[in-house]
């Protein structure tokens, strides 16, 4: 092979693999202060590319004690997908007032340890979900409103939702109904502070543990994956 | 011997200060929910925060700045605390209080500030880049009342250490500051307001503006230590304001009276008004409180 032609051969795979992402985010190269070039792959340059690894859970009391502390502090992240998310402020109103449970909304994925996905989840906004779900830190826990989660809903053959939310990333509870209550949604806080109280709630291992399926799975329904495979 | 002593009281009146802190941000808490018609967290809920966030189990670090920025802001409110003399006429209660501690409380005050700008900085979350540059610009703002006022009562009182001003107004309420230089106290308590992040000053903060600002990056850990912090620091500034304003306190019973009534008065205010932008608190702060806290120290010159 021709050295030109191994060249335009490798420039059409770059362009392939670049189609989806942000000019900033290509392999370019860039002018130092001195007039050197340098050549920088920013998925691999500027983002973090090591594997999440599972982080095993203390042994005994000492478990017990933090998963009580857990249980009885849930940040929830403020992040509303469907139309349930209409149904999560009133939670915070002096008529539900779920601040008394230990419930309060986080305004980052950092600090949260709750994602309540409230509804169905369009391909667009379920690239963003997995980014904030994997921005949270380990232990975190999901709950799921609304039909559409469960099976898709009454969207069950859009060409624009995914169907069942736990082929995607791992639940902890679900609320049926279209939509929930919020009497139903703090129902299911207090099921998922059983649920940490006995230690079941691990789904962020989970997650770590299978989380090739869980790619896989993903990037059959994001066609333009424009992301680090694990977005720390 | 003694110093043994002396440093086990110090750390005896660290955790004192710290629970207290803790259990008030959660009486306060508690206190705003009722007036929302709410019940409201449990009174303990900011232990179970904070004993949840020590144990989350994995953090994600930025570099050595941005562990250093919760670090400094603790050392900041640790070191106020250590100079402070927190009860009046005891020798041991009184930490390592000297002459000119005042102006090393205000400067540690603005050190925590500091790191942690940098910390959020190394954050790299534009978020916290944003919130950090707006909390600087507004503390800028809120010192300044508050330097004037401590300039006054140092020309008044002819002193720099707390002590001593606090020894000055013993003997009931008309040798309190208060009444002595009503002025001063206004311009401080004007600046109280700021230093506590309630309502009018509290965009830097605000959940609802930009996330969180500063501490946006920060989680488990790290954001265990500024919560640990923040307890300290609302009543260790409370007690400075109490110590300079309104007599100090006799015994632990007055101090923790006192200071949550301090502590409440920002809580009131901000409860009644809304929250400036800090393109408005910026101004409001450099014109009106300035002014009397410069008419302060006029007064005693003249
Ligand atoms: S379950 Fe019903 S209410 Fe909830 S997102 Fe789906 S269609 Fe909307």
């Amino acid at each position: 092979m021709s050295l030109s032609n191994k060249n335009e051969q490798e420039k059409n795979i770059r362009v392939t693999e670049d189609k989806f992402l942000a000019p900033e985010n290509r392999k370019h190269t860039v002018i130092g202060p001195g007039g050197e070039e340098i050549f920088v792959d920013p998925l691999n340059d500027y983002f973090c590319t090591e594997k999440p690894k599972v982080e095993k859970p203390y042994k005994g009391i000492l478990e017990k004690f933090y998963n009580w502390a857990r249980a009885e502090s849930l940040w929830v992240l403020g992040y509303g997908t469907g139309c349930g998310s209409i149904e999560l402020p009133p939670l915070f109103s002096p008529r539900f007032d779920a601040y008394r449970f230990g419930v309060a909304m986080r305004p980052t994925p950092r600090q949260s340890g709750v994602f309540i996905i409230s509804g169905y989840l369009a391909v667009k906004t379920l690239k963003r979900v997995i980014r904030s779900y994997e921005q949270m830190q380990n232990p975190k826990y999901v709950i799921a409103l609304g039909s559409c989660t469960i099976n898709g809903g009454m969207y069950w053959d859009s060409y624009n939702t995914i169907n069942r939310l736990d082929h995607y990333i791992p639940v902890d509870v679900y609320i049926a109904g279209c939509m929930p209550r919020p009497e139903a949604i703090l129902s299911g806080f207090n099921r998922l502070k059983e649920k940490i109280k006995e230690g079941r709630a691990e789904g962020a291992n989970e997650y770590i543990e299978k989380l090739e399926w869980y790619k896989a799975n993903q990037k059959k329904i994001i066609k333009d994956w424009n992301m680090p495979d694990y977005n720390w | 011997m003694e110093l043994v002593k002396k440093i086990g009281f110090v750390l005896l009146g660290l955790f004192i200060i710290l629970n207290w802190g803790l259990i008030m941000s959660g009486i306060i808490r508690k206190i705003i929910a009722r007036l929302g018609m709410r019940r409201g967290i449990k009174v303990f809920q900011p232990y179970i925060n904070l004993i949840k966030n020590y144990s989350i189990r994995s953090q994600i670090s930025h570099g050595v700045m941005f562990y250093l920025g919760p670090v400094f802001r603790l050392s900041g409110g640790i070191g106020i605390f250590l100079f402070m003399p927190l009860i009046h006429g005891s020798e041991l209660w009184s930490n390592f209080s000297f002459t000119g501690d005042l102006i090393l409380i205000a400067y540690f005050a603005f050190f925590g500030m500091l790191g942690m700008a940098l910390g959020a900085g190394e954050g790299g979350h534009p978020y916290s880049a944003i919130g950090i540059s707006r909390g600087l610009a507004q503390f800028t703002a809120i010192e300044l009342p508050l330097t004037l006022a401590i300039i006054s009562i140092a020309i008044q009182y002819n002193t720099l250490s707390i002590s001593e001003i606090v020894a000055a107004q013993q003997g009931g309420i008309q040798n309190w500051t208060l009444v002595t230089n009503p002025f001063a106290t206004v311009a401080a308590m004007i600046s109280f307001l700021g230093a506590m992040g309630h309502s009018p000053f509290s965009v830097v903060m605000a959940p609802q503006e930009i996330p969180i600002g500063p501490p946006t990056e920060y989680h488990g850990t790290f954001l265990g230590i500024l919560q640990t912090n923040r307890a300290i620091l609302h009543v260790i500034e409370a007690v400075l304001y109490m110590n300079l304003f309104f007599g100090g306190a006799t015994n632990w019973g007055i101090l923790i009276l006192k200071s949550f009534l301090v502590y409440f008065w920002s809580v009131f205010v901000g409860m009644v008004f809304p929250r400036f932008r800090v393109d408005q608190s910026i101004p409001w702060l450099l014109k009106l409180p300035v002014l009397i806290g410069i008419i302060a120290i006029a007064l005693l010159i003249i």
